[in-house]
């Protein structure tokens, strides 16, 4: 008794113990990315380590995907072609560029069930925590680590302290996951929950989709947490049974049956337990050059150091970055350009929330737009209900697939001291590019600012597709 | 795995909290194959030529020991930014506390993570000042101890798994293969009663 959904996935992953109570854990589904497969793999050949599950793994391209260029299939960055040619060499599953399965590793190994609820998952990428919207426990690890994971499918993970936090209400209109992420991070701060498993609970997360938890998951990561996780429901439940790689017939009733039972115990105890009440939460927008430095979108600078809970310097340095005066309001400020896209935002549910505030609008003249979905079935899916059309006849570029801007691994930097409104994760200095100004929102808010040249509010601009 | 038994040398002050390892490695400097990983090192930070940075100051170089903040490696879980310290020939970074994944990945490579109890930290990090690498701190992983040149010695904890693998440099792969059976076990039971974990069902 009292144990919790990640106690309960844990458990039944657990192997062995060392001597210093580090857990050797089973790892189910490893993903290897274009930013390691090269290194790594070469790395396993001199070391005469052969790959224990080569059926487990999957490779994927998404950091070094070039977003503009045209891709015969065969073309590419060197990481793209050297991860092509290592996989293969491997004999491993590999979504390359170009086919329909390709995209973002934590957006594709979800949306086609490759990764599963009560599941472990493994990449050398820190937001390996957003599969938690499924219910899995996503592990980041270094790519030393990924070697012998490869070589083995277990990892030695010390069992982190474990906190949930109970969300309640739901969002009104143009309020989105990423909106109540960005407030919990400026509310908890980055100290709280450093390294702790967190579970996500609550008739908030209850009324969200499967696209939203995984991006409170994806998130969470900027709270410094090792894991984020919510449990899978009816709504997971049917979200799985469409997608071409989860369980069928049998197999189905079986897991079905299983994961019923993933879910923390009534009595089950917690390190950490907070209940959050978002009623009446507005889009949030960060200001400085941390995650945690954030405020509505209605709300202003801190006036002081004090009043942001910062050092005097690290205020200073925040602001001189950013180039903002204390007090400022956020809305009205000038900005050069947007990107809609990375493992956080470029699902969907995303781009349909982008399209119903540019949906008869044009981008403003002096901002420059990028949407860059976050998989191939995305963009496929974004062209058939006309969402692709919405946003490029407002003025967006579409990208190839791939992380893009996020991280600029394919080329895509911003350019120097730029403003940019961006629904990545990431606002540190120069992160996208140098001295680069990035404020972190949701798809609505930065489809807002591209249209009106300016930070605003979505909320007055969003409309509805069909009527427009 | 080079064994990691008793470093002796200089500690460089990098007091700041928070240092993520977009700072310590930038991506824009990884877009070799085989990038050469001290040219990324606090690559914008040593552009500033105002200010120049620790580890470059002549009593700083290849000083082994980094002395810093508060989640030291937060961000990415990119592991170039510890091959860029070890570069430079850090072995042994003492932080306010760290990122779990980056202090995971300076384990595997056999480099010391310190992390001081409360009462010792700030003693210690205003004698890393005081010093200003004029003498050697001496870190002594068996005994568990940073001997100061002040003649004082302060003790840290390490986990135990963690002191035996850097003090051994032992092949992490062989030693869970040593666990191979229980490997193979845990496969075979889930693949009869979890069947969808062991296995990836094919598309229709």
């Amino acid at each position: 008794m009292g144990a919790t959904l990640f106690d309960k996935i844990w458990s039944q992953h657990r192997l062995a113990e060392d001597e210093g109570g580090k857990t050797l854990l089973y790892i189910d589904r490893v993903v290897v990315d274009d930013v390691r497969a090269p290194q790594v793999l070469k790395n396993l050949e001199r070391r005469a380590l052969a790959i224990r599950r080569p059926d487990l793994a999957v490779v994927v391209q998404d950091h070094s995907v070039p977003s503009f260029q045209t891709h015969t299939g065969l073309g590419g960055s060197i990481f793209v072609d050297a991860t092509r040619e290592a996989a293969r060499r491997h004999g491993l599953r590999l979504l390359d560029v170009g086919d329909a399965e390709q995209g973002i590793s934590h957006v594709v190994l979800p949306a086609l069930g490759l990764v599963l609820p009560g599941s472990t998952y493994l990449c050398v990428d820190s937001h390996s925590p957003t599969v938690g919207g499924a219910g899995a426990i996503g592990l980041a690890c270094g790519s030393t680590e990924l070697e012998h994971v490869l070589a083995t499918q277990a990892m030695w993970v010390r069992k982190p302290p474990q906190m949930r936090l109970t969300l309640e209400s739901t969002l009104g209109e143009g309020v989105y996951a990423k909106d109540v992420i960005l407030y919990l991070i400026g509310r908890l701060g980055i100290d709280m929950a450093r390294g702790v498993a967190l579970e996500l609970a609550g008739g908030l997360i209850a009324s969200l989709s499967v696209e939203a938890r995984l991006t409170l998951c994806n998130m969470a990561v900027e709270l410094g947490t090792r894991t984020c996780i919510v449990a899978p429901d009816e709504k997971t439940f049917a979200w799985l049974a469409t997608l071409p790689h989860a369980p069928r017939g049998e197999m189905w009733n079986s897991a079905y049956a299983y994961w019923q039972e993933l879910r923390s115990n009534r009595d089950a105890n917690f390190d950490i337990d907070l209940k959050i009440d978002c009623a009446d939460l507005v889009p949030q927008i960060t200001w400085g050059t941390s995650p945690a430095q954030v405020t509505s979108i209605v709300g202003h600078v801190p006036a002081t150091a004090a009043q942001a809970g910062l050092d005097e310097a690290v205020w200073q340095r925040a602001l001189g970055y950013m180039d903002l005066p204390p007090g400022a309001r956020l809305a009205g400020t000038r900005i050069d350009r947007v990107f809609i896209g990375s493992c956080t935002n470029a699902r969907l549910e995303d781009i349909e929330s982008a399209a119903r505030v540019a949906v008869g609008r044009k981008v403003a003249a002096h901002v420059k737009a990028v949407v860059v979905p976050g998989s191939r079935a995305v963009s496929r899916q974004a062209q058939e209900q006309g969402l692709r059309d919405i946003l490029v006849d407002a003025g967006f570029l579409w990208g190839e697939p791939g992380c893009s801007m996020c991280a600029g691994g394919g080329g895509e930097m911003v350019e120097a001291g730029e403003r940019i409104v961006s629904t990545t994760n990431r606002n540190f200095e120069d992160r996208q590019g140098v001295g680069v100004r990035t404020h972190l929102a949701s798809p609505a808010t930065v489809a807002a600012a591209a249209v009106m040249g300016e930070i605003c509010d979505p909320r007055p601009l969003m409309r509805s597709i069909e009527g427009a | 795995m080079e064994k990691f038994t008793i470093l002796r040398g200089a500690a460089a002050p990098l007091l700041v909290d928070n240092i993520n390892t977009d700072q310590i490695a930038p991506v824009q400097f990884m877009r070799a194959l085989e990038p050469d990983y001290q040219t990324a090192l606090f690559a914008r930070w040593r552009c500033d030529l105002d200010k120049p940075f620790v580890l470059d100051m002549p009593r700083f170089h290849r000083a082994p020991i980094l002395v810093t903040g508060a989640n030291f490696g937060c961000g990415s879980a990119r592991e170039i930014a510890v091959w860029a310290l070890a570069a430079h020939g850090v072995r042994c970074i003492v932080a306010r506390n760290f990122s779990e994944v980056y202090r995971e990945s300076l384990i595997k490579n056999g480099m010391l993570p310190v992390v001081l109890a409360p009462a010792d930290r700030l003693a210690f990090e205003q004698q890393v000042l005081a010093v200003d690498g004029q003498s050697p701190f001496e870190i002594d992983l068996t005994a568990r101890t940073i001997a100061c040149p002040d003649g004082t010695a302060i003790t840290f904890e390490i986990e135990a798994g963690e002191r035996t693998s850097l003090l051994e440099g032992l092949d992490d792969v062989a030693m869970t293969l040593r666990h191979r059976l229980l490997i193979e076990t845990w496969e075979s039971r889930v693949a009869t009663h979890q069947p969808w974990l062991q296995q990836v069902t094919s598309p229709d």
